[in-house]
């Protein structure tokens, strides 16, 4: 067989056994595309609004249901053996259980027997409005030299000038 | 004649081995990607000031690159398609068209991190940027393999050759696709 021949032959082994997608026709692919769009039209007006629920679903929400359609209609994810399905829902778990187990140190200020440094407290006072708060708890960090000196000191940098010039900004760019 | 490599003819587990392979890397890919992601929304959930900085990206920029994408996905889908029927000329064309659509999201980036750097947003300045060249970095590093990538598919896929392979390129590229769908609310949207 010439390997043109055998290239040919390979393409259209994949296709068909990838199937149905062939029968769809082009105009099957440009109204998945304008469906896309119109969703993309919609995550970026949502947000608009400004209520926080409706920001979560039109943003996040439907970047799922966009990701859904790109997988099942461009990638043919459906039309793959079930252990592609299988091999990919697995390490989507994985990425859970990364998060589910690391979340818990990241999110939290203080657990049993343990307490995050002085930035995380000045963050919160920055974020409460409490500017002097938030400027005490990074001194009290600078002062104790909790090992994040380093970054902390030149976080209250140029970078965020605008809006958080006190610095209060600063503590929050270094865990 | 040389032999052709046993990976591109043999069919094992119930699909093409090339198409078994792209597969492989996406899920592979997912843990990279997924774990970035991850990090950074606890990060964000935790941290109620990444709001502010968020506000600094321009959700027109992110949402115009979101096109461009999408519009690169429909193209590589249809080159696909044009590869099924046997058009290798066509699916070269679309392919072509799909590397634009590469290009013209590297360009707009290339402008939309030169804007933000010349503001003294750097990768350094805080955890936030730190987050956010990182993923949109690694992100455009993977457009800049798929585009390279598919050009050489493109060259044999005119010449009538290799046409299963303008499939395999094309998986991968949707999938790049994909992350910029996450990516685009978590960095423009979410502020």
């Amino acid at each position: 067989m010439s390997e043109q021949h055998a290239g040919q032959h390979a393409g259209h082994h994949a296709g068909h056994e990838a199937g149905a997608h062939a029968a769809h026709g082009d105009s099957h692919y440009v109204k998945v595309y304008f469906t896309l769009l119109a969703l993309l039209t919609v995550s970026i007006i949502g947000p608009m609004i400004g209520i926080k629920t409706v920001t979560l679903i039109t943003a996040f929400g439907i970047a799922i249901v966009k990701a859904y359609l790109v997988a099942k209609n461009f990638m043919h994810i459906n039309l793959t053996p079930r252990f592609v399905v299988y091999l990919v829902t697995t390490t989507l778990v994985f990425m859970l259980l990364f998060f589910a187990g690391t979340a818990p140190d990241v999110m939290k200020s203080s657990g049993t027997n343990w307490e995050k440094p002085a930035w995380i407290a000045a963050e919160k006072a920055f974020a409460a409005g409490d500017i002097a708060g938030a400027s005490l708890g990074a001194r009290i960090q600078e002062s104790h030299g909790e090992g994040h000196s380093e970054g902390h000191n030149e976080g209250h940098n140029e970078g965020h000038s605008e809006g958080h010039a006190e610095g209060s900004s600063e503590g929050s760019s270094h865990e | 004649m040389s032999a052709r490599p046993i990976a591109t003819t043999r069919s094992a587990a119930g699909m093409p081995t090339p198409r078994l392979a792209v597969w492989w890397l996406i899920a592979s890919e997912i843990v990279i990607f997924g774990g970035i992601l991850g990090s950074y929304i606890m990060h964000r959930l935790a941290h109620g000031i990444w709001a502010d900085y968020a506000a600094n990206t321009n959700p027109w920029i992110g949402a115009f690159n979101t096109f461009v994408l999408l519009t690169s996905s429909l193209s590589a889908v249809l080159a696909h398609q044009a590869a099924e029927r046997g058009e290798g000329k066509r699916a070269a064309n679309l392919l072509y068209l799909t590397t634009l659509g590469g290009v013209v999201f590297l360009c707009v980036k290339a402008f939309e991190w030169t804007t933000e750097i010349s503001h003294g947003m750097t990768i350094t300045s805080n955890t936030f940027w730190s987050f956010y060249y990182t993923a949109a970095g690694i992100h455009a590093a993977h457009v800049i393999a798929g585009g390279i990538i598919m050009l050489i598919v493109a060259q044999t896929a005119k010449k009538n050759l290799e046409l299963h392979r303008v499939e395999i390129i094309g998986i991968y590229w949707h999938f790049v696709d994909l992350v910029w769908i996450f990516l685009f609310p978590l960095l423009y949207i979410a502020k």
